[in-house]
């Protein structure tokens, strides 16, 4: 790893600051998606400005008819939350299922959101749920956040600070992991409610996407059977030596339907 | 090429390392250390290299093996996916920290001898560590299939796994109070 400086601010106007002062310096919260790439030499900040100590990006909570979880909480802290169990349990199956124990104790939803690696649990649920991103500036909806592999609608120095989840009436998550890397093949994250009803693909894709032919299909039966039968086209998906884009495409359609079980 | 800018950058980035390093105090079993640490190092290099607790080890270095478990206030990390400075104000304890000061071994550390739950003992210190948060976190009790999926993050390339779960599911009695001592569970 090459060296680098290292800041601790104590807000959001300091770290937004130190951010947008310096075009190389990257934020940090749990570290673990940005500490392995810097020791692969993949990328050469200048400073990390670590954003464990602003307290207005922690906390669970609900406001109405949403479900909010700031930016700096932790896996395993989503993956214990009766307030996640009770408002969307899909929520608690997800993140009881990332990674380890120990990547859960450090690593943030914030951080797997922003990072929007393709193989990431918590894009799906963004997307598949009709979330909102809020950042240091604005509100996203999540149709508009998540634009290609590692690439969201953040500016440089715009700090993801809490994700607001609606509450659906219903919401399932299945996912394929490679069984050496643990890493999602394909994933689906569906959900019916106020957002009508959603189906977002993770693992599959340079990036999560929804899948409308079956939402539409959802729409009018709400059934496992009802998505069982609908092929995703391999086209634009992942190949590489851990499966085929065919073979991505057809656990598409596997995982919708175990997804819609898990829904109820 | 040379990128002007990136040189200037670092330049001034080596001045401000030779200037003051980052310093952070933290506890480590118990002890309050003040240590100068490069932005860049890892916790498991603290803990090695700066204060020689070579019980934490380093295994893959790209956060699988689990061989540098450790427990930050409370929770098990991998040292080799935190950063040092990172851990300012932290409270750690290592594998050199779980036995009493008499010697006594936790019980956690006494299953795995009893059930001979190691063959090399790469992977052992960070099995313990991760084996101990896991039966503290979860009083209820775990099942075998419980435990197997609990170790996800600690690879074990010799043992097969047999006699950890083993052990495992004998310290957890002890631990919650169920058991007075391993010779009771172990028959």
């Amino acid at each position: 790893m090459y060296d680098f400086a290292y800041h601790k601010p104590s807000s959001l106007a300091e770290a937004t600051r130190l951010l947008a002062a310096d075009p190389d310096a990257k934020a940090i919260s749990g570290g673990h998606t940005l500490l392995p790439a810097l020791k692969h030499r993949l990328n050469r900040p200048t400073a990390l400005v670590d954003l464990s100590g602003i307290s207005e990006m922690q906390g669970i909570r609900r406001e109405g008819d949403a479900l909010v979880i700031g930016a700096l909480t932790k896996h395993e802290a989503v993956a214990r939350s009766s307030e996640v169990k009770s408002a969307i349990p899909a929520l608690v199956f997800l993140a009881q299922h990332i990674g380890d124990t120990q990547v859960r104790n450090r690593g943030t939803i914030g951080g797997s959101v922003a990072n929007n690696d393709p193989a990431a649990d918590y894009p799906a649920a963004v997307l598949g749920l009709g979330a909102t991103v809020r950042t240091s500036r604005r509100e996203i909806p999540a149709d508009e956040f998540f634009l290609g592999m590692f690439t969201t609608a953040l500016e440089p120095d715009e700090i993801l600070t809490a994700i607001s989840f609606p509450i659906p009436e219903k919401a399932g998550y299945a996912k394929m992991r490679n069984p050496a890397s643990r890493y999602v093949m394909a994933g689906a994250f569906v959900s019916k409610g106020k957002m009508g009803v959603r189906v977002a693909i993770n693992g599959a894709g340079p990036c999560v996407f929804r899948q409308t032919e079956m939402e539409a299909a959802l729409a009018a039966n709400w059934s496992p059977e009802a998505v069982a039968g609908i092929k995703q086209s391999a086209s634009g998906l992942n190949s590489d030596i851990h499966g085929s884009a065919e073979y991505r495409a057809h656990l598409v359609s596997v995982m919708a339907k175990r997804a819609v079980q898990s829904a109820g | 090429m040379l990128d002007a800018g990136r040189a200037k950058r670092d330049l001034s980035r080596s001045k401000s390392r030779e200037g003051a390093m980052p310093q952070v105090t933290l506890s480590v079993n118990g002890t309050t250390h003040t240590v100068e640490v490069e932005g860049r190092t890892l916790l498991v290099e603290l803990l090695r290299e700066k204060l020689r607790l070579t019980g934490t080890h380093v295994g893959c270095d790209t956060s699988q093996c689990g061989a540098c478990v450790v427990h930050m206030d409370g929770e098990s990390v991998k040292a080799c996916t935190t950063l040092a400075v990172m851990c300012d104000g932290a409270q750690v304890t290592t594998i050199e920290g779980l036995a009493q000061a008499d010697g006594t071994l936790h019980p956690m550390q006494e299953a795995f001898r009893e059930y001979h739950a190691l063959q090399c003992g790469f992977c052992t210190p960070g099995m313990v560590m991760s084996a101990v948060d896991l039966v503290k976190k979860n009083p209820q009790g775990l099942s075998e299939q419980e435990i197997r999926e609990g170790l996800e993050g600690n690879l074990c390339r010799c043992t097969g796994y047999h006699n950890i779960v083993k052990a495992i599911a004998a310290a957890q009695d002890v631990m919650h109070g169920r058991r007075e001592s391993l010779a009771a569970a172990a028959e």
